[in-house]
């Protein structure tokens, strides 16, 4: 077997995307205009499957923020935090993620997905077991293959199921580390946090959330699901990313246990990779002190959102669950999944493919994410490319 | 009968909703390459059979089971660590 032959189902899959003419994982966006607008093809696009949630990408105090950063701090660190130092500016976020949360301490690390991994990795080794929902991103997935600790999954969003592997974990569930997430990426549903919870109080072990889709967007601050159902405190580790409500790059955990700073020098993700760049820290922190200020963002995202969820069920779409800043349409059929997505973007709409095995229960997915930024005419006329393809079959 | 045989022979009659009468399953029946199983079909197997011995089965024994004997050898190991 040659070092390439395990890529042959990957060029295969590709072939048959290139006889189709249809490629929805090498997108180029020619030129950004917007939080919401793009030119895609030469055609002028609304972006609904980005991320943005709340829009922050284009806005003026974190532009300058980012730009002041950039001519006082320079293009970037070109070093690790443990080896080369950390800026102000790295450790002052921390602080202010911590007061945000109302946690002891926080740690930033350079993507999102590497806050999963540099905090599952570093927590969990060989001998320990963890618990995540079967549904968690692969960042989730992948902390824990880095770490070598024991994994088992259990049925997404059932705490029950969560209860029954702990019973059988007999005396290892106390050191037990359970992962959900706040909302899930694929479908836009939620954990049931509250049943969690109830679940590691009678069965003890830690409790890390992963926010990433929820923080900017739930919660009375904009903390995630966490604070919206008052578990804030019940949870060990929050951890979450600055790439989607923040409209920057990194990512964070916050905890109160004193431990946290420990794991430091003991997370190869952290200690081994170049730090988030100052213009990058300076954006996310500018941010924050948006989400901070109000919550007109998050009110005017919930609209949107309700607004596009109400607008396909009324076109009889099958949606992948409740109102959220992610509305996933179920289709049948891989083809028909693709020319669907291929023809929303000929309509001017960007949106997302999601398709089996990267999706729950095997199902392909157009998923569309919405942004505070949306206007109610941009929601109308991604509604209306979906009613024109929902005539169409 | 050996623990290894009974946890086959109960794995075997629990495969049938899976294998639809088309193959007769034995240990060395292969989970992808004889049975067809897609990834969420393995999924709903390893549930079944979670619940069948009442274990939890790691997600990292997963790439070492391609037969039905292979994962019944994982079982009887989990059953024999607990």
């Amino acid at each position: 077997m040659g070092l390439f032959t395990k890529f042959e189902g990957l060029a295969q899959g590709r072939a048959e995307l290139g006889a189709l003419g249809i490629d929805p994982f090498a997108v180029r966006i020619d030129k950004i205009i917007s939080p919401t607008e793009g030119v895609i093809h030469g055609r002028h696009t609304i972006l609904a499957g980005t991320n943005n949630y709340l829009g922050l990408t284009f806005n003026p105090e974190c532009i300058a923020s980012a730009r002041l950063a950039l001519e006082h701090e320079g293009t970037g660190t070109t070093g690790s935090r443990m080896a080369n130092g950390s800026y102000s500016g790295h450790r002052k976020l921390e602080e202010e993620m911590a007061a945000f949360y109302g946690k002891r301490d926080a740690i930033v690390f350079s993507t999102g997905y590497q806050a999963n991994l540099g905090m599952i990795s570093a927590l969990a080794g060989p001998g320990d077991v963890i618990l995540i929902d079967a549904d968690c991103h692969a960042s989730i997935y992948d902390g824990c293959r880095l770490g070598g600790a024991e994994t088992i999954r259990f049925r997404h969003n059932n705490a029950e199921d969560l209860a029954k592997r702990l019973r059988r974990l007999g005396e290892r569930a106390a050191d037990a580390l359970i992962i959900v997430e706040g909302i899930y990426s694929m479908l836009g549903d939620r954990a049931p946090l509250k049943e969690i919870v109830a679940v590691k109080r009678e069965f003890g072990g830690y409790l890390m959330v992963d926010e990433a889709h929820s923080f900017g967007v739930l919660g009375e601050r904009g903390c995630g699901l966490v604070e919206e159902l008052g578990i804030i405190n019940d949870v060990d580790f929050i951890v979450g990313t600055f790439s989607k409500s923040l409209g920057c790059a990194g990512g964070f955990c916050v905890s109160n246990l004193p431990e946290l700073d420990l794991i430091r020098y003991a997370s190869r993700p952290y200690i081994f990779t170049a730090s988030p760049a100052p213009a990058t820290i300076a954006s996310a922190r500018q941010a924050l002190r948006i989400l901070e200020a109000g919550k007109d963002l998050r009110q005017k995202l919930h609209e949107n959102a309700e607004l596009l969820h109400a607008g396909l069920t009324a076109l009889g779409y099958t949606l992948g669950g409740p109102p959220s800043p992610v509305v996933a349409v179920v289709l049948e059929g891989k083809v028909a999944a693709l020319q669907f997505w291929d023809n929303l973007l000929k309509l001017g709409v960007y949106v997302n493919l999601m398709l089996p095995p990267a999706t729950p229960n095997g199902v392909c997915l157009i998923r569309c994410s919405v942004s505070a930024a949306h206007t109610s005419e941009q929601i109308d006329a991604v509604c209306a490319a979906f009613a024109k393809l929902r005539a169409k079959a | 009968m050996t623990e290894y045989e009974r946890i086959l022979t109960d794995m075997t009659k629990g495969l049938a909703p899976f294998t639809k009468g088309r193959v007769e399953v034995n240990e060395n029946t292969e989970l992808v390459g004889d049975l067809e199983l897609d990834s969420l079909q393995i999924m709903e197997l390893l549930l079944f059979v979670e619940d069948s011995f009442d274990i939890s089965i790691p997600v990292s024994i997963l790439p070492d089971v391609k037969t039905v004997g292979d994962l019944a050898r994982q079982v009887e190991k989990i059953i024999g660590n607990t």
